[in-house]
């Protein structure tokens, strides 16, 4: 399964396209140049230091931020699933996490059951969000923006608040997800270690794409290597880690001259300024 | 009992008012914006004003400066640095200010301040009750129509916006339905108290309510105990009507307290699991 997953070369329409996308705030770019394409089966990540623009680039390709040049297109009839990056609920509204789950949409009780079920929350059904531990929000964020079937699922740091093993568990319902509903993931994380493993293309971003392609490509990018140091050798580490556990020939099936196994590269000059 | 007509005409006018004013009032806590319906009732008071000059009805024009007031704020909020709750303060209290002053010089008028400071909701005629139920009914039928993108919005407007609802148009009708309750129940509570009646049965409904829908009607609920209390209240003492009914919400506010202490709120949650 694992070697289908690998080799996944995006098909058909892309559900969004961003092309040369840059948004401007008092006279400072916050992102650049850009480009973005998200296909129907496919999980793209996101990852970058601290105000690299993931959030601005994931709010901007919702519609949420206003963009100044270039182009962002989606699928018409497009529907999306959204876990923002915080959320916090106001104590003066009462709120069950099973009345959170028809918060922008109806959905039959057995719809709503299956998926509390299936992020585990089937016991919490009726307390009230406000109580839930910071793990357990995140899994019923992530059941609320799933309970829709979406075309599109948009993920902005789903894993905060989660611990160690839940992170994985939350990872590989993500993976699961996007077979089961053949929905496109767009996914922000500072995560290395995982997001290397379950990804199938990663953009790594700086105020514009250093570096965009295939997991392995990126991490053994030179730009990637410069954009997070030490961390990004444990991360490749770690993912060849798991192609071990995938029963593949070490090395060879993702050497064997994939054509989306190089490394995009948009920025010219090779060289990062990060002060 | 026997009661007299202009009693159960005020009876009339208070539950109307107290069943519209639940459900927005909720929302008006959860949003946090007890000062805004403050400041867009202040304003009123120069609705008042500019409708005496320009010989229009005042209901219309309590109305339409309101609303004009919510949507000048909102753009106000969308553009200048200025801390909303400063920008609050100076519109709140200027408008008050301004209208008393328009009032005031217009020296060949009797206006009685008080009866739209304070409410006169023994002076509420039958048109007054056919405004408040019609007007009522609009305003709660809209309401019910934008509740799914209010409610979310309310919770997040970006997830909302994301999934493809339109938080901001229906933050911006909400605006306006404010501002029609406003004028329907200035008649009831007076300027100075209208938002009291929205916030304090809502804030009584908190405790007991176990979602946002039912929380609504509990609010609804608590305004026309309230009402009745304080008109009642009102009656057997000789008080005015308008703070006499907003004492008695606030008093059962304060019961509403009781049973269960203070357990709720997020300081003491975390002790409770």
């Amino acid at each position: 399964m694992d070697s289908t997953v690998q080799s996944t070369v995006p098909s058909g329409q892309p559900l969004i396209a961003a092309r040369g996308v840059g948004v401007k705030r008092a006279q400072r770019w916050l992102i650049r140049n850009v480009d973005l394409t998200v296909h129907p089966g496919e999980i793209v990540t996101l990852i970058g230091p601290n105000g690299s623009g993931k959030s601005t680039t994931v709010r901007t390709i919702l519609g949420l931020i206003r963009h100044d040049v270039g182009t962002i297109e989606r699928a018409p009839g497009l529907t999306v699933g959204y876990v923002p990056q915080k959320l916090s609920i106001d104590w003066t509204m009462p709120l069950t996490a099973r009345r959170f789950m028809t918060l922008t949409g109806r959905h039959p009780v057995a719809a709503i059951d299956a998926a509390l079920d299936e992020v585990g929350l089937t016991a919490f059904s009726d307390r009230d969000v406000q109580v839930l531990s910071g793990g357990e929000f995140q899994r019923l964020l992530l059941a609320r923006a799933i309970i829709g079937q979406p075309d599109l699922l948009v993920l902005d740091e789903p894993v905060q608040g989660v611990d160690a093993t839940g992170e994985i568990a939350l990872y590989e319902l993500i993976a699961g997800l996007r077979h089961r509903l053949g929905c496109g993931v767009l996914l922000i994380s500072h995560d290395l270690h995982i997001v290397m493993a379950a990804t199938d293309t990663v953009i790594c971003l700086n105020g514009h794409v250093c570096c965009s392609g295939s997991p392995k490509a990126v991490a053994e990018s030179p730009e990637y290597r410069t954009l997070f140091g030490s961390r990004a050798a444990e991360a490749l580490a770690i993912y060849h880690h798991h192609h071990d556990h995938a029963h593949l020939p070490d090395g060879t099936v993702v050497k064997s001259g994939d054509a989306d196994d190089h490394v995009a590269c948009t920025h010219p000059e090779h060289h990062h300024d990060h002060g | 009992m026997i009661m007299d007509e202009f009693l159960i005409r005020a009876l009339l006018a208070g539950v109307g008012v107290a069943i519209i004013a639940g459900p927005l009032g909720c929302f008006i806590v959860w949003r946090r914006m007890a000062y805004f319906g403050d400041t867009m009732a202040h304003s009123a008071l120069l609705g008042v004003a500019l409708a005496v000059l320009m010989d229009v009805s005042i209901t219309g024009a309590v109305f339409v400066v309101a609303a004009l007031g919510a949507l000048a704020l909102i753009a106000l909020q969308r553009r200048a640095p200025l801390s909303s709750d400063a920008l609050l303060g100076i519109l709140s209290h200027s408008t008050l200010a301004l209208g008393i002053v328009i009032v005031a010089m217009m020296t060949w008028l009797r206006i009685d301040l008080m009866a739209f400071l304070f409410g006169d909701i023994l002076a509420v005629s039958w048109a007054d009750i056919i405004l408040i139920y019609g007007g009522g009914a609009v305003v709660l039928g809209i309401l019910a129509m934008i509740w799914r993108p209010l409610l979310a919005g309310t919770v997040s407007g970006e997830l909302a916006a994301a999934e493809g609802l339109h938080p901001e148009r229906a933050r911006i009708i909400f605006m306006l339905l404010m501002a029609a309750v406003i004028a329907i129940a200035m008649k009831v509570v007076g300027i100075l108290l209208i938002t009291s009646l929205l916030i304090i049965p809502a804030a009584t409904a908190r405790r007991f309510a176990r979602g946002p829908e039912m929380m609504a009607v509990l609010a609804a609920t608590a305004g026309v105990v309230s009402v009745m209390a304080g008109l009642s209240g009102s009656l057997a003492f000789d008080t005015p009507s308008g703070p006499s009914i907003v004492c008695a919400a606030a008093l059962i506010f304060l019961m509403s307290l009781i049973p269960t202490g203070l357990k709720r709120g997020p300081a003491h949650e975390g002790n409770m699991r």
